[in-house]
């Protein structure tokens, strides 16, 4: 390691985030991102990576897409956040063009959050108000985000820690592809929405039986309970349709996308909400107000990202990867079968399982000491969230899976043999 | 009243470099995949994509023939047809017993060789022969398993676009990678030269204008472009007249002279001048005065170049046109010239059937001449002689700066391989003459390379036996499972292409498929 990054590193500790920072240290991990360019990162000292992290998709197109950059700077020729309070011709656009592609043909509008939790938290009193009941059921280490009402959806490790856990008996969790556990949350009729993650991503995309979702969308008709699609991950074709949950035949009532919509370049999440959820919109229409949601940069960008993502070539490209990402992957489960134990996939939302309770850990160490970065699911280190991105070329793919092979090679070696390090502790 | 959404750009940014360079990458990309994924398949199975193509393409010859015709305004379209059909089986026969695919083995020299396709093709296609173009680009890349993204002439963008989807749908019905085909809908300049100049991009096949080649070669890949024809046709004292004649204005007619091989300056020797004007009378030419040459030149020739308003126009329209009074059954105009060179427009290269007539007093005097048209244009081309004498045509190929010299031919056709042995092309290699790499007739051959394997010669290192050893050909990729999804849960079908069952298929097929090109040759003869 660099004199540099040595000193920056305590810089980082010092005035940024002294855990986070020493974390990733202990695990071997010293990564400090400076150059960004397509699906490469470089570390300040120079170590080339290709990224299979993509913030969850944010990089979905590339770091710094040439196309994307190019529609923030003819945008800011023109445009600013803008105003929330007014009528503003980019945020209406960029709601257009979403209604165009909606899951569900009677979503009409968008309301806009600047990040995925505020998003979350938008759906949430959404649903609250168009049902006039408070519960809320989620999946157990679901991963909404950490904002006030989003945090208490998901694991009590991030709301205990700020005292901001459930303490009314609003939130209920039950586990995922229990469709028995969910009849039992709705029952009571009391619940205004489900919230779901097509596949929950910071669990380590454990992947819905067959029937599961649609399941969970007819129980919430029953007991009159909405249906929330977080497509923060699963969205923006990265199930091989526009939006993951259109492919296990759900129109959700309200669904949310954040992350990749704003292309890595300009934050920004949104929305969508059906005619009959956005009693809100005509009641009070300043009811949720956001300085920065919807600031109509983001829209430029968002609305460039849709119209990128919808080109029939990433469809695709798509379907390559997934394809000849999943090939490779086989080969290499079959040379390492004691360790390398599963592959949940679809489209490029993939999750590699190790056969140890944190088995991931070593791998995304040996990994990034290979040249590619993957990371660990908090929530489930045995599996490895493996993301790559929409338009990664053949050869990236396959420098992947080379780099692969030799990495889970060596984790394995290290687990399964006489092994020196300890990954138990967790981020 | 319930609106509809409208997806409206406000910030528009189409013609930056960015989007420009954007949405070539992505194009190329997926063509680079799809001959990742092309490269594995088998003889077999790329034999049986490459039928279907064909046979997708000779079902709509004369469709495609008439909207061509329709929307460029160049040609005949009962002509256009011919050539759509002649591009689509008959170009897979002339290389069928060729094998592009399989490993060659070859004992005597120690050595294996194995195919390996070029990748991704941009084929760029003219105008004048845009479907045929595309039929031939598209089948000589599928025949060596590389992906091919079309760039059509925006004169004749639409009829185009939707030949080469169509084409793309039946190669990708036969089991061809997603991709394989792919067509660039809304062409510019721009937009195409950051096809040629990027990375993606294997080989650029530039047929049409020159500003295209040349800027095909200065994109800084490789390239196989072609130049200008201009093509020198004798006819030589020892000639059978009539015949000549007769060749010269079935050539001269064909497509309304939009082909490039076709003859420009007919050059005669005096001995026979007379008979020869006769004999292109009685078969549909008229021979224009000096006046009628004037009004010619001037209407054929701007300040800026040719008029491209008379490509492929019949000669009547074009008489018409200038004020020239013809009778309406002429096929060709004759424009006597006296002079060869810089100062006679006429002497430069005419897609339409107007050929310029030049008389020499011999032979040594034609092959100057000769020299001369293809220094104005149209080096390393073709040329044509009508001769009965060996020595006559060896002479004159052996001085023309052209790489294919038809001898009793039609230079249109024979030239392009349609009524020669000469492969049969939509690209004429211009060789080093024509400031382009290649100097044949381009063909499948030129899109794929040859890794070879060579033993140590000496005779102590024995050959290996490489008979029944293969290079990995596991055909398409197998499906990635979207987990949960009904249907699709389970493990994709792992089991790898099943080639026995396909050769089968493929075997009827091709039995049918012969007879429909042995009907189909009959009735182009018959024609
Ligand atoms: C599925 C899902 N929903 C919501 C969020 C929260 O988004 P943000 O971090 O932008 O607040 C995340 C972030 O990881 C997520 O993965």
């Amino acid at each position: 390691m660099s004199e540099a990054k040595l000193d920056f590193l305590d810089r980082s500790r010092a005035f940024w985030n002294p855990g986070k920072t020493q974390d990733w240290q202990d695990m071997g991990i010293d990564l400090v991102i400076d150059r960004r360019e397509g699906y490469y990162l470089y570390d300040m000292d120079g170590h080339r990576l290709i990224d299979l992290h993509l913030n969850g998709g944010t990089y979905n197109l590339g770091h710094r897409n040439p196309e994307l950059v190019q529609a923030l700077k003819a945008g800011s020729e023109r445009f600013d956040m803008g105003n929330h309070h007014f009528p503003a011709l980019a945020r209406t656009a960029l709601a257009e063009a979403l209604a165009a592609c909606a899951p569900s043909p009677d979503m009409r509008y968008t309301a806009y959050g600047s990040g995925g939790g505020e998003a979350i938290d938008i759906a949430l009193k959404t649903a609250r108000h168009a049902t006039q009941k408070r519960k809320i059921v989620s999946i157990i280490k679901a991963y909404h985000g950490h904002t006030g009402l989003a945090v208490k959806t998901g694991d009590d490790r991030f709301s205990k820690l700020f005292l901001s856990e459930d303490t009314e008996g609003e939130f209920a969790q039950v586990p995922f592809n229990d469709l028995n556990a969910m009849e039992d949350a709705l029952r009571g009729r009391d619940v205004a929405a489900v919230i779901m993650e097509t596949i929950p991503a910071t669990y380590g995309f454990p992947m819905p039986m067959e029937g599961y979702l649609p399941g969970v969308k007819q129980l919430c008709e029953r007991y009159d309970a909405l249906y929330i699609a977080d497509e923060v991950q699963t969205g923006l074709m990265r199930c091989g349709e526009m939006w993951g949950c259109t492919k296990y035949g759900i129109e959700p009532d309200i669904m949310v996308t954040g992350k990749g919509i704003g292309g890595g370049i300009y934050p920004i999440a949104c929305v969508l909400i059906s005619e009959r959820c956005g009693g809100w919109l005509k009641e009070d229409g300043f009811g949720h107000i956001s300085t920065g949601g919807g600031a109509e940069l983001g829209c430029i960008v968002a609305m460039k990202v849709l119209e990128m993502v919808q080109r029939p070539e990433v469809r695709t490209m798509v379907k390559y990867v997934s394809d000849y990402m999943r090939a490779g992957l086989e080969q290499i489960m079959a040379a390492y079968p004691d360790f390398f134990a599963g592959i949940r996939q679809h489209g490029v939302v993939m999750g590699l399982e190790f056969n140890h309770e944190q088995g991931a850990k070593p791998v995304m160490k040996h990994l990034y000491d290979n040249g590619v970065w993957a990371i660990f699911s908090t929530l489930d280190p045995r599996v490895l969230q493996f993301k790559p991105g929409l338009l990664m070329t053949q050869a990236d793919c396959e420098e992947v899976l080379r780099r692969v092979e030799i990495g889970v090679g060596l984790a394995r070696d290290e687990v399964m043999g006489s092994s020196r390090h300890s990954y138990r502790k967790s981020a | 009243m319930i609106m509809e959404p409208q997806v409206r750009t406000l910030v528009d940014i189409a013609d930056t470099p960015a989007a420009l360079a954007g949405q070539a990458d992505i194009v190329l990309e997926r063509a680079r995949w799809a001959a990742e994924v092309f490269r594995r398949f088998d003889h077999t199975l790329t034999m049986s994509i490459v039928d279907a193509v064909a046979k997708a393409a000779h079902e709509t010859a004369g469709r495609y023939a008439d909207w061509a015709v329709e929307e460029t305004g160049f040609g005949v379209a009962a002509h256009k047809k011919i050539k759509n059909e002649l591009t689509a089986h008959p170009l897979v026969d002339f290389y069928r017993d060729q094998d592009f695919v399989n490993p060659r083995v070859d004992e005597a020299r120690k050595m294996v060789e194995i195919p390996r396709p070029a990748g991704v093709i941009l084929a760029l296609a003219p105008s004048t022969n845009p479907i045929a173009t595309i039929n031939y680009k598209i089948l000589i890349g599928l025949m060596t398993r590389n992906a091919i993204v079309i760039s059509p002439h925006p004169a004749a963008r639409e009829c185009s676009v939707d030949a080469a989807q169509l084409l793309s749908k039946a190669a990708q019905e036969a089991g061809a990678p997603d991709g394989v085909v792919q067509i660039i809908e809304h062409p510019t300049i721009p937009l195409v030269e950051e096809f040629m100049r990027s990375e993606k991009t294997s080989v650029t096949l530039a047929t049409g204008g020159s500003a295209m080649v040349r800027s095909a070669y200065s994109s800084s890949n490789p390239a196989i472009g072609v130049g200008p024809g201009n093509a020198p046709a004798f006819v030589d004292d020892t000639a059978d007249i009539d015949k000549a004649a007769t060749r010269i204005i079935e050539s001269k007619s064909f497509d309304n002279s939009a082909l490039c091989t076709n003859e420009s300056v007919l050059i005669a020797l005096e001995s026979i001048d007379k008979r020869l004007c006769q004999a292109l009378r009685q078969n549909g030419a008229y021979i224009c005065d000096a006046d009628d040459v004037d009004r010619l030149r001037r209407y054929l020739f701007h300040e800026r170049g040719f008029n491209v308003e008379t490509i492929g126009r019949d000669a009547v329209w074009i008489a018409k046109e200038c004020g020239i009074r013809v009778p309406e059954n002429v096929k060709v105009l004759i424009a006597p010239i006296t002079q060869i060179g810089v100062e006679e427009p006429l002497s430069r290269e005419k897609l339409c059937p107007v050929l310029a007539y030049h008389v020499v007093r011999s032979r040594s005097q034609a092959i100057s001449q000769a020299r001369a048209v293809l220094r104005i244009a149209g080096a390393g081309h073709s040329a044509a002689i009508h001769t009965t004498d060996e020595s006559a045509a060896m002479a004159f190929a052996g001085a023309v700066e052209a790489y294919r010299v038809v001898v009793n031919a039609p230079c249109t056709q024979g030239a392009a391989g349609f009524s020669t042995a000469l492969a049969p092309t939509f690209t004429v290699g211009t060789g080093y003459f024509g400031r382009s790499s290649i100097g044949e007739n381009i063909g499948p051959q030129h899109l794929v390379h040859w890794t070879r394997l060579a033993y140590n010669s000496s005779p102590d290192e024995a050959f290996g036996s490489y008979h029944g050893v293969s290079v990995n050909l596991a055909g398409p990729l197998p499906t990635a499972p979207a987990d949960g999804v009904p249907g699709s849960t389970v493990p994709a079908v792992r089991a790898s292409f099943n080639a026995s069952s396909a050769e089968s298929l493929a075997d009827t097929s091709r039995e049918e498929l012969r007879k429909m090109i042995a009907e189909e040759l009959r009735s182009i003869l018959r024609n």
